[in-house]
């Protein structure tokens, strides 16, 4: 070999010999030490590296060189990259990962909330756990009146909560206030929500302390979100033993947008014929309705959604006139109803978001009675019109922090008429927030804000600042606090007559403290409220009623334990009293009671597909007024103890290529009597019960659904 | 001369050091994918996803580590519980994602995001069933359309038919049909490469045993 051949082996074979490799080793831990196994690290650019073992170590060899970033990842935690000088000489170094800011791990603000909801993570029930409640027959308020700081009350519409009538608990689509969430019903009577809980994929029911882009509800709020774009189109039908109803829901090609038409018609002829009911019905019940929603992805993160309900219904009842012995008391309703909405949302990028939405209702009530003066008959008109906008913009202010404001303005037209005699009024509604939610840490949350109303009908304004925190305890455990303001304009029937009245107003102090695991939540709530300008009637409409409530709360959710089977327990003591309407003085009100539980268990069978769900509800005595009583025993007696028990079975198979489930409800299975109060005739002589129009309700019913998309067939794709 | 023969010199270890580039990728993925092929525990399976997702970095232009790096996280979400299921489906899901910036109508990443869908399931069947069931049967559908000779297609619809319960249209009998077609699949299924797709046909084997005659 020349000496000119051997430089150039030289040269071919220096390059080898200089991919000397470094050895880098070390462990990798967490913030509390302990070893972090699985960690991917590595040289960036190359293919050197490893995965940490079970003890955290880590040891490998590259042959990059000079100045190199060092990588090390690991889910659940912050990447980490360091620049690292790769000599030849061995480099030991330890590795120290912090957990990123990750919403499970996460505190977040749940001071006096329960939310429902498919799509957040460990929420307290799925939107599913509505439908599967027994006794509660699919209505979304019967079934949150099985948690912690709502009232046992059946005689009236809406959720009673800690103290506060059903008028104030308020209702929000998309963050839109709705006017009239329930089907119109008759005095003592309570109706059923107008919405279907399937129209929603997440439902909010704060029982006190809620966010400042929430008004108008003085003591809680009951936010429902709606569906996004279905998974496929499909079909489907409903065949009850009440009635019927036919869905029709169209995806797009291109899986952007969607149609669906909805029609049912509801009739308890056959059912009232069949079950005796308290009052002789003169028109028998039913409802027809309709509903349309239209849904596009306008982008990856917009989305506009349009809703549009219409509802017709009627009823009549004759009954035995209290106040008139011998006579017979007739009411006959009939109810037109349209509500409909527009949203949109979509990111606007650099961390802004908007939400933004506009909504039209009209709700008209023909009444037609006979009791109020005798002989001659009173017809009854109301209509209501509700017009908002509303448009709320996010700003986030990084790992999770966000500051929130937004405004929305409503047009209200309230008319009624008795007979020739008219009481309307107008109203313009205006309200603006702001509010920022700050994590301080991932353990520690603060959110504060305030929201200003003005209503020009009462030529009012309020100032409502409302504050919260949660702090996290550990893994699962976390307390939180809240204070807040909360006003309301007066009942519409009160504002006709008068219109410079005050807000009602309350103040909340919620103090929380629960653990929480995927089997198990566990919840614990104190809270005080005070509650200022109540209206009263006597001695003329004026905002001087004063009132308070405190109380203790518990909730606890096990689904672990018994398998198969998932159980919920909670139980609400409740101190109240309260000035208002035509009261002498502060006493327990009459929808409130002192002691108020519920059993919810549901158990699943896979062998026969069937979930069965049986609900126990308790409460002890309401106050009524025996006006034989003297003056200083107002409300002093109490009705017999509430119980009830209701059941639910859902059969879930396939028909031909239908998915089917077969549903099979009662109500107050036991028959047990439910009395919610008394009403006594003028001069006292006569008393009646209130209860409900028949003491049970049964429902057997069978929904079909058909995927009408052949490709998307989860099973039957032969 | 002399420079004339650098310049060549320099020329062939240019070639060379690419060449080697190509190898390491080969050698490295062959080494991966053996590991992956035997049943590989959940430990292993970090592992070879860790370093699938080191050689996706480097190979910006090769769709197959982040597949293998989806498949490595979906295959752990299928065993894992509760929430972390959700987390690893996330992962899989973002590589899966990459992968198909880089290989657009891919069936065998068609396959990858419908077993995703399937892992989401399996959190809350009875809450999520609705949504994710036909998410993840759209997602054969597509991987149909793309390549209706991927044998894994109909291995999975066979094990959809398999594990869900008669009364919801599940069937043993159906299910052995489709078993029955991905093996026939299987035997004509050539993968592009070591380094292509070619998992399943033990589990199928396996799960149609299990149904016997």
């Amino acid at each position: 070999m020349s000496p000119k051949s051997l430089y150039l082996l030289c040269l071919m074979v220096l390059p080898i010999l200089a991919q000397a490799q470094t050895k880098i080793s070390g462990k990798v831990t967490d913030a509390k030490k302990q070893p972090l196994p699985g960690v991917n690290i590595y040289i960036k650019g190359t293919y050197d590296g490893t995965t940490t073992t079970a003890d955290g170590s880590y040891s490998f060899s590259s042959t990059a060189k000079g100045e190199q970033l060092l990588s090390a990842s690991l889910m659940g935690y912050k990447t980490l990259e360091q620049t690292v000088n790769l000599s030849g000489a061995a480099i030991v170094l330890n590795i120290n990962l912090k957990e990123t800011m990750n919403e499970l791990k996460m505190v977040t603000i749940s001071a006096g909330s329960f939310e429902a909801s498919d799509e957040k993570k460990n929420t307290i029930l799925k939107s599913l756990d509505i439908v599967t409640t027994g006794g509660a027959n699919a209505d979304i308020v019967a079934a949150l009146k099985t948690l912690p700081g709502a009232q046992q009350v059946g005689d009236k519409e809406g959720l009673f909560v800690r103290g506060g009538t059903g008028y104030e608990t308020q209702t929000f689509i998309d963050g839109m206030m709705v006017r009239n969430p329930f089907y119109s019903g008759m005095p003592n009577f309570a109706a059923r929500g107008r919405f279907s809980p399937f129209l929603f994929k997440g439902t909010s029911f704060s029982s006190g302390g809620y966010s400042a882009q929430y008004g108008q509800g003085m003591s809680s709020a009951l936010v429902l979100e709606t569906n996004d774009l279905p998974t496929r189109s499909s079909a489907s039908i409903g065949i009850m033993t009440i009635g019927a109803n036919v869905g029709l829901e169209q995806l797009s090609k291109d899986k952007k947008s969607s149609f669906t038409l909805e029609a049912d018609y509801t009739n308890l002829t056959p059912y009232f014929k069949v079950f005796k009911t308290l009052q002789q019905p003169t028109t028998y019940p039913e409802i027809a309705g309709g509903s349309l929603v239209y849904r596009r992805k306008t982008s990856k993160t917009g989305m506009l959604k349009a809703y549009v309900y219409g509802n017709w219904s009627r009823f009549g009842y004759q009954g035995k006139s209290l106040e008139y012995q011998g006579d017979e008391e007739l009411f006959e309703l009939k109810n037109y109803n349209i509500y409909s909405n527009l949203t949109y949302h979509e990111n606007l990028g650099k961390g802004w978001k908007i939400n933004t939405g506009i909504s039209y209702s009209t709700n008209k009530d023909r009444i037609h009675l006979d009791t109020i003066v005798k002989a001659a008959e009173a017809n009854v008109r109301t209509r209501s019109d509700l017009s908002q906008a509303r448009v709320v913009l996010t700003k986030s202010l990084g790992a999770f922090s966000l500051l929130r404001f937004g405004g929305e303005y409503q047009y209200a037209v309230e008319k009624t008429a008795y007979n020739q005699y008219h009481l309307d009024y107008t109203d313009n509604y205006g309200a603006g927030f702001v509010e920022a939610d700050i994590y301080f840490s991932p353990k520690l949350v603060g959110r504060a804000g305030v929201r200003a109303e003005y209503t020009s009908l009462m030529e009012k304004t309020n100032l409502a600042p409302r504050v919260s925190m949660s702090y996290k305890l550990d893994d699962k455990g976390q307390v939180s606090l809240a204070y807040g303001e909360f006003y309301q304009k007066p009942e519409q029937q009160y504002l006709r007559s008068k219109h410079d009245l005050e807000y009602m107003h309350a103040t909340h102090y919620i103090a929380t403290y629960e653990r929480r695991s995927t089997a198990y939540t566990l919840r614990t709530e104190v809270f005080y409220k005070k509650y200022h300008d109540l209206v009263k009637t006597t001695p003329d409409i004026n905002s001087n009623g004063t009132g308070y409530a405190k109380g203790a709360e518990l909730f606890w959710r096990d689904k672990k334990t018994i398998k198969n089977a998932d159980y919920w327990i909670s139980y609400s003591f409740l101190d109240t009293k309260r000035d208002h309407l035509n009261y002498p003085y502060e006493v327990q009100p009459d929808f409130a009671a002192k002691h108020t539980a519920s059993l919810v268990y549901k158990q699943y069978f896979s062998k026969i597909t069937t979930n069965v769900g049986l609900t126990y509800s308790f409460a002890t005595g309401r106050p009524y007024y025996n006006p034989n009583r003297p003056a200083n025993e107002f409300m002093h007696d109490r009705t017999k103890t509430f119980n009830t028990v209701g059941l639910i079975a859902n059969y879930l198979t396939t028909i031909g290529k239908a998915f089917t489930v077969f549903v099979v409800s009662v109500s107050n299975m036991a028959g047990q009597r439910q009395e919610y109060g008394y009403k006594y005739s003028s001069d006292g002589l006569r008393r009646e019960a209130i209860r409900p129009m028949t003491p049970s309700f049964f429902f057997v019913g069978m929904f079909m659904s058909f995927g009408i998309d052949r490709r998307q067939e989860v099973i039957d794709n032969n | 001369m002399k420079r004339i023969f650098l310049f060549l010199f320099s020329i062939t270890t240019f070639t060379l050091a690419a060449n080697a580039q190509s190898a390491q990728y080969t050698e490295a993925m062959e080494k991966q994918v053996a590991a992956i092929d035997k049943n590989a525990s959940s430990e292993e399976l970090t592992q070879a996803g860790n370093t699938f997702e080191r050689i996706a970095e480097v190979e910006k232009t090769q769709w197959l580590p982040y597949y293998y790096a989806a498949y490595c996280k979906v295959m752990q979400a299928l065993s894992a519980k509760g929430n972390t299921i959700d987390a690893l489906a996330d992962q899989a899901e973002q590589h899966a994602e990459k992968a198909e910036a880089l290989s657009k109508n891919n069936s065998e990443i068609a396959v990858i995001r419908s077993l995703i869908a399937t892992a989401r399931i399996n959190v809350d069947p009875m809450a999520r069933g609705r949504k994710y069931g036909p998410i993840s049967s759209g997602f054969l559908e597509a991987a149909k359309k793309y390549n209706a000779d991927n044998p894994r297609i109909y291995m999975l619809e066979g094990q959809s038919l398999y594990y869900t319960p008669e009364q919801f249209g599940g069937s043993k009998v159906r299910a052995k049909e489709k078993f029955e077609l991905s093996l026939k699949k299987f035997s004509t299924f050539r993968p592009e490469s070591s380094i292509a797709p070619h998992w399943g046909e033990e589990y199928t084997k396996k799960l149609l045993s299990s149904i016997g005659n």
